[in-house]
């Protein structure tokens, strides 16, 4: 139930995260002022990050948990063929945990900014907003960097694709005939999210998106 | 040792029989419920519904399983469904109609006033089972839906799906569930009864195995209850599953109790036939097939073509050949014994010549294969799933099976034994069914035992012995115990060569050829000369590994129910020979109509046929005693069905 | 046809467990699985070997008894079926079979192929039912029931109870049977008294017995002979909540 909830309010974020980072491709000027709308949120977006946070550490502790207590409680076979359940599903824990090393990396990249010591060379943009545009442009340029992106898109996709359907049956929300069609739109949900993720590091490095500025 | 068998059939008129009996049958107050102990042996609709209903009333009840969970009894495979006098349908039924009905099906082999009180109570089985949450078909209304059954003119078959006995043994096991948690009833899986014990002539406890640890145990109570179900698997093949067996009541009737009518088993016609000779169990097809099909085997003997190459010509419709007004929905047992006259005659239909052809070509051509998908989809999808053949492309092959045992241990009206305290029911009694079953009544009859008879029936017995009951230690336990565990030793250290299993074909297929769907005096000579062979063989040969009685060991749990099976073959095989006319499923071919129909002989044979155990170790013949049947309401007449 | 088969062969939970090869020469493809065990038993018992153990009843699909996990799937390839309906043909001439028990924590080993499934039993005893003290029932047409509820709970209450679905799910849950049984019961106005109580009592014996939390992989509906729907793990999911907030509200 407290996986489901939390999960819910995760892929809630994540659709809006991506909608957000989405507006790269409407130039800096859309993403460099939401980016500064956010900020000027102030406590509130603090609010909402330590919101986040509690969701993502109830979500993982939870997880773990029952991770754990399930390995106890199945049956050691020697031979076992799935027949039903896909692959995501049967490794969430997996697809999680490498979510969880990628959130890490991703805040350090880009909320923190200490992983490019370039990042800090950036100038405001003309309106002196801090160039979050430009930012990711670089970041991106970055082919192992922007791999480890898509790797991670791909697995939270995976992670999705059972996760955006699963909530549902867990919280009671579905029936007989709802099941299937729930499962469906989550994976195509899933797939969405990596497709609208990945656009924008591909993009970079296909040189579609270029930096707002030299350094 | 045994003087007239007494009925104990409370006076008065046929209807207030069983009121009157309870106004007067003695009582146990509330208080001193709980100092009695009940076992009960067997978790079937009898068994469970009985030890939860003992178990609410306050006694302490210990039950007995030989299955894994007490969901898992027998019971759970009857589909069809569960008669009741209801009347829902206003089409004239009652509880005397349906009283009569048992009674003429039963071909005036049964008690009146027994049958009279299953019928009186079968309306209060459905209300309880609707309580208990049993999901019976229902109409758009929301009110309960009837199916006609065999035997009756009315429909007043309450059903659940093709899973009726599933879900009526949930209701009781639900039942019993919550007993088990009110700590009224303590459940014993996996624990099968070896041996009854017997103090100063009342039977007071049970000798029981763990088929899980091999340990051995006393019971002790202040009443036995057997509900462990019927011995169709003394043939070996059946529809009953592969653990049904007679040890429970064999047991009891060697420790003294009678067994009535061994020879009374039913034969269903269309069953899914025999493909090889490894073959465990036989599976049931809805009788109902018969409605379009046409059976028919080939005209020449021997011969192997398949049905679809075969000609119009070459093909004998027998059963519309020998009984034109019936044809193929001539009744069961006439259809059993006309399949099996044309398969002896070696014209028998498949790979072993144990099978007639039942073709629904015609009745595709003049309705349609949608039409035949509606009536029998799921039925031919069994088959299919079974034999790997569409029957919408070739005729299905059946052939009947034992389904059913009607004969078991003799019980008064209230269903006790002659052994004070042990008391039977369900298809282990031989009670309300005569010498044929009606379809749908067996369900009824173990839930009539259980909820609403032996609750009454067994305070009277059990307000004479308070205090009544002896300590496991007493030297009957000790004797019986040790006669037990010798037994299962004789057994291990034999070491043969034989498995169980080929003991039990081999006296299964002797049954079945001699003592099966038709019987002469010849065969069944012939099977009581070659059954003890077979045992001494047993004794001499049979192989059980692990040889070791401490651990989970199926070999030594069959070979305890063969071993009761080879000497219970030969007691059916002495009431056949005995029970000298044809009647229900007891059809002597010396005794028949011109026609082929049973022939009863009611001025020799209207009676029980309670056999007593004589003798010890050694089989001697078992001594006779008859319970002469009045017919007080009812009139004796041929049974017809033109 | 010819098998080879690889059987679990382990004398007692205290010792250690193998998979042993054995061969099933000269099978007709229409003998069951359970049966060419039967026959390859047979054999054994004549070359002097201990027969497998594997457990059966009714060898007709419905008393949930036998309890296989054949090639790595409960109750074997041939799905909607239990075990013993399984019959040979639906192998390929010369295959190699892996036979197992049925496992998961709370299935205590007892032998071979046999494992103890008395976890099933108590979670029913711990509300899985109607206080219906016998002789204490309505007229059984005084409340109507719904056609569509009538059928609902007949599906849910079709379950036999084998354990295929806890054997199968890579968590060892039995939502899938612990479902069924509380959908079949909330279906019924009769259930409803009990609604609350039994949907706590079942979940929490259920979490005692050491089955594991469902986390919606699907493999159970996918193995269960009696097509029992994973929507009941929803309605399951419902109950539980409805009942929590209940009690909460209760106290
Ligand atoms: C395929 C099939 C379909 C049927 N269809 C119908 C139908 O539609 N309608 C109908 O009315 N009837 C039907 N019948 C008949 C009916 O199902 C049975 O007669 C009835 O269920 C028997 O119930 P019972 O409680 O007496 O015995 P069972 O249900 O057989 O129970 C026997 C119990 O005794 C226990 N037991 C046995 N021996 C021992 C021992 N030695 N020690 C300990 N425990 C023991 C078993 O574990 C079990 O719990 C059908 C039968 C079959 C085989
Ligand atoms: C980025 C954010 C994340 C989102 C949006 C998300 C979303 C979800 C959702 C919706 C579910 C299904 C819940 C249910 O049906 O019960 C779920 C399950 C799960 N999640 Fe996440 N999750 C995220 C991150 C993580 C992380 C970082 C982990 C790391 C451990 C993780 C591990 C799991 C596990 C283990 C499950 C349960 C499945 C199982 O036990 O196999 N998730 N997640
Ligand atoms: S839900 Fe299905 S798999 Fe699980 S116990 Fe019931 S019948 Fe078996
Ligand atoms: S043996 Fe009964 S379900 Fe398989």
């Amino acid at each position: 139930m407290i996986v489901a909830v939390t999960g819910v309010i995760l892929v809630l974020f994540v659709i809006g995260h991506l909608l957000g980072n989405l507006q790269i491709f409407l130039g800096p000027e859309w993403i460099n002022s939401y980016a500064q709308h956010l900020r000027d949120l102030g406590g509130f977006l603090w609010a909402i990050r330590l919101f986040l946070l509690i969701a993502v550490l109830l979500h993982i502790y939870y997880t773990i948990w029952l991770a754990i207590e399930n390995r106890r409680a199945r049956g050691s076979y020697r031979e076992r063929e799935p027949v039903k359940a896909s692959f995501a599903s049967r490794h969430m824990a997996m697809s999680g945990l490498i979510i969880l090393a990628f959130i890490f990396y991703h805040l350090a990249h880009f909320t923190v900014r200490v992983t490019d010591p370039r990042f800090a060379l950036l100038k405001a943009d003309p309106l002196n907003r801090y160039d979050v545009y430009s930012m990711m442009v670089y970041g991106f340029q970055n082919v192992i960097v922007s791999a480890f992106y898509v790797l991670a898109m791909f697995l939270l996709a995976l992670h999705l694709s059972h996760g955006a359907s699963s909530f549902f049956q867990s919280l009671g929300l579905n029936d007989k005939k709802l099941t299937p069609r729930l499962a469906r739109i989550g994976r195509v949900v899933a797939w969405l999210i990596f497709i609208g993720y990945t656009s924008i590091p591909v993009a970079v490095l296909l040189g579609l998106v270029k930096p707002a500025q030299q350094l | 040792m045994i003087g007239t068998l007494d009925s104990k059939i409370p006076p008065g008129p046929l209807a207030s029989k069983w009121a009157n009996h309870k106004d007067h049958s003695r009582l146990v107050s509330p208080a001193n419920r709980r100092k009695f102990e009940i076992i009960v042996v067997g978790s079937g609709l009898a068994g469970g519904s009985a030890a939860a209903t003992l178990g609410e009333q306050g006694y302490n009840v210990k039950c007995f399983c030989y299955q894994d969970s007490p969901r898992r009894a027998h019971s759970i495979a009857a589909q069809g469904g569960i008669n009741a006098a209801k009347n829902y349908q206003n089409d004239g039924d009652s509880v005397f109609r349906l009283f009569y009905d048992t009674i003429k099906g039963g071909d005036f082999r049964s008690r009146e006033a027994n049958v009279y009180r299953l019928a009186e109570v079968s309306n209060l089985i459905i209300d309880q089972c609707v309580e208990q949450g049993v999901p019976f078909a229902r109409e758009y209304g929301g009110l309960l839906a009837n199916r006609s059954f065999g035997g009756a003119q009315v429909s007043r078959t309450f059903y659940a799906r093709g899973q009726t006995g599933q879900q009526l043994l949930l209701g009781a096991y639900q039942a019993l569930c919550r007993q088990i948690t009110a700590g009224t009833v303590k459940m014993f899986p996996q624990t099968e009864m070896l041996e009854l014990v017997v103090v100063n002539g009342h039977a007071k406890g049970i000798i029981t195995r763990s088929l899980i640890t091999g340990e051995i145990q006393r019971h002790a109570g202040d009443a036995v209850v057997l509900a462990s179900g019927g011995y169709g698997n003394v043939f070996y093949l059946s529809t009953n599953a592969r653990g049904s067996n007679v040890t429970a009541t064999y047991r009891a009737y060697k420790k003294g109790a009678l067994f009535a009518n061994p020879c009374y088993t039913q034969i269903h016609p269309t069953c899914i036939p025999v493909s090889g000779s490894y073959q465990s169990k036989l599976t049931l097809m809805s009788e109902s097939l018969r409605n379009d099909g046409r059976v028919w085997v080939p005209k020449a003997r021997g011969d192997k073509r398949p049905p679809e190459q075969i000609p119009e010509a070459e093909r004998d419709y027998y059963l519309e050949r020998k009984y034109p007004s019936f044809g193929n929905l001539s009744p069961r047992d006439i259809a059993s014994r006309a399949a099996k006259e044309v398969c002896d005659d070696g014209r028998g239909a498949g790979e072993s010549g144990r099978g007639v052809y039942l073709d629904f070509k015609d009745a595709i051509a003049r309705l349609g294969e949608e039409t035949i998908r509606e009536r029998y989809g799921n039925l031919f999808d069994i088959y299919e799933k079974i034999t790997a053949e569409s029957a919408y492309q070739r005729p299905m092959r059946i052939y009947p099976a034992v389904h059913y045992t009607m004969g078991g241990l003799w019980v008064d009206y209230n269903l006790m034994s002659n052994l004070p305290g042990l008391h039977v029911i369900g298809e282990a009694n031989f009670s309300d069914h005569g010498a044929n079953r009606l379809g749908a009544s067996a369900l009824m009859q173990g839930l009539a035992d259980g909820y609403f008879v032996l609750p009454y029936t067994l305070p009277n017995y059990l307000a004479g012995e308070v205090g009544k009951r002896p300590g496991t230690d007493a030297p009957a336990f000790e004797q019986v115990e040790r006669d037990v565990r010798a037994r299962v030793q004789k057994m291990l250290d034999v070491n043969g060569s034989r498995s169980v299993d080929s003991f039990h074909r081999e006296l299964g297929l002797l049954l079945w050829d001699k003592c099966g769907m038709a019987r002469n005096a010849t065969g069944l000579r012939e099977a009581l000369a070659r059954i003890p062979q077979i045992r001494d063989e047993f004794w001499r040969d049979v192989r059980i590994l692990p040889q070791k009685n401490e651990t989970y060991n199926q070999s030594l749990e069959r070979a305890g129910r063969v071993a009761d099976f080879l000497e219970f073959g030969e007691l059916m095989c002495i009431d056949a020979l005995t029970r000298d006319e044809s009647c229900g499923g007891h059809f002597r071919e010396e005794h028949q109509t011109p026609d082929g129909e049973a022939l009863r002989n009611d001025e020799e044979f209207a009676s029980v046929f309670a056999w007593e155990y004589q003798g010890n170790g050694a089989i001697e013949p078992p001594k006779l005693h008859r319970e002469p049947l009045e017919f007080e309401t009812v009139q004796l007449a041929q049974r017809s069905y033109k | 046809m010819n098998f080879r088969l690889r059987v679990w062969r382990q004398k007692s939970s205290d010792e250690k467990g193998r998979l042993v090869d054995y061969d099933a020469p000269d099978i007709s493809p229409n003998t069951s699985f359970l049966e060419m065990l039967d026959i390859v038993n047979e054999r054994l018992i004549e070359r002097g070997e201990e027969p497998i153990a594997f457990d059966s009843d009714c060898r007709e699909g419905i008393c949930g008894t036998c309890s296989l996990t054949i090639n790595g799937e409960a109750h074997g390839p041939s799905h909607p079926g239990a075990a013993c309906q399984l019959y040979m043909r639906r192998f390929t001439d010369g295959e190699t079979i892996t036979v197992e028990p049925f496992r998961a924590r709370p299935f205590h080993f007892i032998k071979d192929l046999v494992v103890n499934r008395g976890a099933l039993d108590r979670i029913v005893q711990a509300g899985g039912f109607i206080s219906a003290r016998a002789g204490s029932a309505p007229e059984a047409n005084s409340i109507p029931v719904p056609k569509h509820d009538a059928d609902r709970a007949m599906e849910a209450a079709a379950c036999i109870g084998c354990g295929a679905c806890a054997a199968a799910c890579p968590n060892g849950s039995a939502m899938l049977f612990t479902s069924a049984k509380v959908s079949h019961l909330a279906f019924l106005p009769q259930g409803h008294p009990e609604r609350v109580t039994r949907a706590l009592r079942m979940v929490s014996a259920m979490d005692a017995e050491g089955f594991g939390n469902c986390t919606n992989t699907y493999e159970c509906e996918a193995v269960c002979p009696a097509e029992i729907s994973a929507s009941f793990i929803a309605k399951l999911n419902r109950e539980f909540a409805r009942a929590s907030f209940a009690k909460k509200l209760g106290d």
